[in-house]
């Protein structure tokens, strides 16, 4: 199986350590021919609006919309969640997304950095509390009836999983904790 | 579940900014109309400044932080992060900048310094800091001091990427160095660094610089850009080279294009082609010591 993490911006470095941690051996996906030879793929934080931009110049977004509609697994964090939501509200666009994953999100929901977090969320099926990093995060406003919300923060949905797409406005990559990618592995044998 | 506790200002959300930020440009802009360009060239932030470094050196004076309404309207013109530059030690700048609601701030040496010995304490501040260096000393130093993430100073406002290798490289080829000394050698190498132990030490153990590593000062081309990426920066800086050139529209898209596959010469070629005029570059040995503004900061 192999796990690709996509690599035009962000922080990618991150996202291929905590695979590897959580028992992958990951590659970095660049190129639209990649893109065709993973069986899943993590959408790292970033600046959702450039990687929307680069994804569409440079051939990328039609093939990754094609193959997460045929049920290719897929984890968006932060900037990769506003690329996968269905729906974007309030002042700030996402034009180029993948548009999958039936929530609506606000941009920089949380507000700017100066309101960066961190907090210890609790997740469905964790038995012990998430060390939980938000910079600069999207606020989940709604979610659809298919949608599992398997953590929330003042009742507003922080980590969800829809089918095999798994989305957290948060940074499970940046404390070392590798459970949420262990989570996101296991979807990959049909869990 | 509103109880949850919240902690802002933490070293790892400051950080964690400039980790995102990874990858990406960032572009000086003077205003709206130019960050708007820079957002739809696929810029991962601006920085709002009152001149581009090239004007700076061009007209002289005194140069301050941004009219803070200017930063404002930036603020509200575009949805990547705004950061903005206070002078070295202007540690009211940063206290409006911060209230403002930017994002990060750059103390930086392209502004007339306000304070000759010392730099803004940035462990006071909520929002993060990054600040400029010529060697692994000097990013020491500013870490000590609570930055969240470090530039190479290059030149600034020259379009000339020469400083820029310099002082990437000594920063680089210092971590090397480190990564190969046993212990009891890391105390005389903090004392000839001139930088906090406990800092040499991490990057000893770890063979890895701390934060978020950024380059600037000089980048004009897609193909300077690149270089700085190959060479080991974790993003870049560009100041007057976008919006000094003939055609800053191609050429912030072609720069950002540049910087994400920087190690692939068929395309930064390709993305190179029909730039027209790139800025006008002045020879560093051309510059009098006394308008160095690497030499600012301490």
């Amino acid at each position: 199986m192999k796990v690709g993490v996509l690599g035009l911006q962000g922080d990618v470095r991150e996202h291929l350590g905590a695979l590897e941690t959580a028992g992958a051996s990951p590659m970095i996906v660049k190129r639209p021919e990649e893109m065709q030879s993973i069986d899943a793929l993590v959408l790292p934080g970033g600046e959702s609006t450039t990687i929307g931009k680069l994804l569409d110049r440079f051939g990328l977004l039609g093939p990754l919309t094609e193959r997460v509609a045929r049920g290719m697994p897929v984890y968006g964090t932060c900037a990769g969640m506003i690329l996968l939501a269905a729906r974007i509200e309030g002042r700030d666009e996402a034009p180029h997304r993948i548009a999958a994953l039936d929530v609506t999100v606000v941009r920089n929901g949380y507000g700017r950095q100066v309101d960066s977090f961190e907090a210890d969320v609790d997740v469905k099926g964790f038995d012990s509390p998430f060390r939980a990093v938000f910079i600069r995060a999207p606020l989940v406003e709604d979610a659809g009836p298919g949608v599992e919300v398997l953590s929330e923060v003042d009742g507003r949905p922080v980590l969800v999983r829809e089918g095999r797409i798994l989305a957290s406005s948060f940074h499970p990559e940046m404390t070392g904790d590798a459970r949420i990618h262990e989570m996101f592995l296991s979807m990959l044998d049909g869990g | 579940m509103s109880d949850i506790a919240k902690d802002t200002g933490g070293a790892r959300v400051k950080r964690g900014l400039a980790e995102m930020l990874k990858g990406g440009v960032i572009m000086d802009v003077t205003s709206v109309d130019q960050a708007k360009i820079a957002e739809e060239a696929g810029a991962v932030a601006v920085m709002a400044l009152e001149r581009v470094p090239a004007d700076i050196r061009a007209e002289g004076g005194v140069v301050r932080m941004a009219d803070p309404e200017r930063v404002a309207g930036i603020i509200d013109a575009v949805s990547i992060p705004v950061m903005a530059k206070c002078r070295i030690g202007h540690f009211v700048e940063a206290q409006v900048l911060q209230s403002m609601g930017v994002d990060y701030i750059d103390e930086s040496e392209v502004l007339t310094p306000a304070d000759e010995a010392n730099h803004v304490n940035k462990w006071d501040f909520t929002v993060p800091f990054v600040c400029g260096a010529t060697n692994l000393g000097e990013a020491l130093r500013r870490l000590g001091e609570g930055a969240a993430m470090i530039r190479s100073k290059g030149v600034a406002g020259t379009g000339n990427v020469v400083e820029a290798v310099r002082h990437m490289r000594s920063i680089l080829s210092s971590i090397r160095r480190l990564a190969s000394m046993e212990p009891e050698e890391l105390m005389a190498a903090a004392k000839e660094l001139r930088a906090p132990y406990d800092l040499v030490r991490e990057i000893a153990e770890t063979g890895r610089f701390p934060v978020v590593l950024f380059t600037a000062g000089g980048i004009a081309t897609p193909a300077d850009a690149a270089l700085m990426m190959q060479l080991g920066a974790d993003g870049v800086f560009v100041g007057s080279g976008i919006f000094k050139s003939g055609d800053p529209v191609a050429r912030a898209r072609a720069i950002v294009e540049a910087t994400t596959y920087f190690n692939d010469a068929d395309i930064i070629a390709k993305v190179s082609h029909g730039l027209g005029e790139a800025m006008v570059g002045i020879n560093v040995d051309d510059i009098p010591d006394s308008e160095r503004l690497a030499k600012r900061g301490w």
